[in-house]
């Protein structure tokens, strides 16, 4: 058995109680906190040093349904990644897979949401900035350009503002100061917004990959040694815990404050 | 947990319930304490709060932290309290103007 040839993998230490993993696990874990950590205080830093009523109010940018109904999908993953474990240590593993299936169907609901209802519309809606200093969000319909790639005019949809269909107008590319989409480069919350989702949805699909390993080829340890399996779904579980817990402080700071 | 037999977990499961339903309770509230009329710090002190909240519930009993080491609690009570300075550090840089100003 592999518990036999390095020592504390499944039987914790004398001294600290724990076994490897979970001490590994850990101070991996208090890594992610100083990393999350230190673009948290970048969010705190560009609010406090943006000027007064420059900061955007965050449902005004972001959907607040959608951000709570991808926190509860999220929540909900964390329970079944619980079960999982809670499965194999009562010693059913077909349970404890489709736990484990199941939290990976819930982290990819998490991320087709972000990526279908919020980033992709994201990289369609524009800011027009003008030269007189006003500017218009909207979307573009056609975009014309010159031989040099510059831009000659665009046909332009405002947002609606509680009416329907309103027409495009055409805006002639002298009058424009600035053209960006609402991604990482339209203004300082968004370009945290996008840093700190981005970095948490590679996180989520780190865990699936890893999840989906657990699910798959690393059955073949629960033949071997069922307490090193449900040793190291744990250690995954705490994985997964953390990125939850991430976005239950993103979900607050970035939508609703 | 390590040693938790089969009898014991089945107990721990009925608590991963009622935390994952207080979990979502939470989440509602969430949002509907953002639509208080309060001002900004007030209403950064509530979300953090119950963000707390909710962080301790999974901390203490999805990752098991209500029976662990103290190694483990060394490990994090150290990083939470450099996470807690590194987010203090913009806050007090700016601190007069937050405090003699409107804070948008």
């Amino acid at each position: 058995m592999s518990s036999e040839l390095i020592p504390y993998i499944v039987k914790p230490r004398p001294d600290t109680g724990l076994t490897n993993g979970k001490l590994g696990m850990w101070l991996f874990l208090a890594s992610e906190v100083m990393l999350f950590g230190g673009l948290f205080s970048a969010y705190v830093l560009l609010r406090v040093g943006a000027d007064a009523g420059q900061w955007p109010i965050g449902s005004n940018v972001l959907s607040v349904p959608i951000g709570t109904i991808n926190t509860l999908v999220l929540i909900t993953s964390s329970v079944t990644m619980v079960m999982a474990w809670a499965s194999l240590k009562m010693n059913n593993l077909a349970r404890g897979r489709t736990y484990l299936a199941f939290t990976v169907i819930l982290a990819l609901t998490f991320m087709v949401i972000k990526i279908g209802w919020e980033y992709s519309p994201k990289l369609h809606h524009y800011t027009v900035w003008f030269t007189d200093g006003s500017s218009l969000d909207g979307h573009i319909e056609h975009k014309e350009l010159m031989d040099d790639g510059t831009i000659h005019h665009i046909m332009f949809v405002p947002d609606a503002e509680g009416k329907e269909h309103p027409t495009a107008r055409q805006i002639e590319g002298e009058q424009i100061k600035r053209l960006a989409t609402f991604g990482p480069a339209h203004d300082t919350y968004l370009g945290i917004y996008w840093t700190l989702t981005g970095l948490h949805g590679l996180h989520v699909l780190g865990g699936v990959i890893a999840i989906l390993w657990f699910i798959g080829p690393g059955v073949l340890l629960w033949r071997q040694d069922p307490e090193h399996y449900t040793h190291r779904v744990e250690f995954v579980g705490l994985y997964w815990h953390l990125v939850d817990l991430v976005w239950i402080f993103l979900f607050p700071v970035l939508y609703l404050l | 947990m390590d040693t938790a037999g089969p009898e014991e977990i089945r107990k721990h499961v009925k608590i991963y319930l009622t935390v994952f339903a207080t979990l979502a309770i939470l989440t509602v509230v969430t949002v509907l304490v953002s639509y208080l009329p309060v001002s900004t710090p007030v209403a950064i002190a509530i979300a953090l709060i119950v963000a707390s909240v909710k962080a301790s519930l999974v901390g203490s009993y999805f990752m098991h932290l209500i029976s662990e080491r103290q190694a483990i609690y060394g490990i994090l009570i150290l990083s939470v309290a450099c996470l807690i300075l590194m987010l203090l550090i913009p806050v007090l840089t700016d601190i007069d103007m937050l405090i003699s100003s409107d804070v948008s």
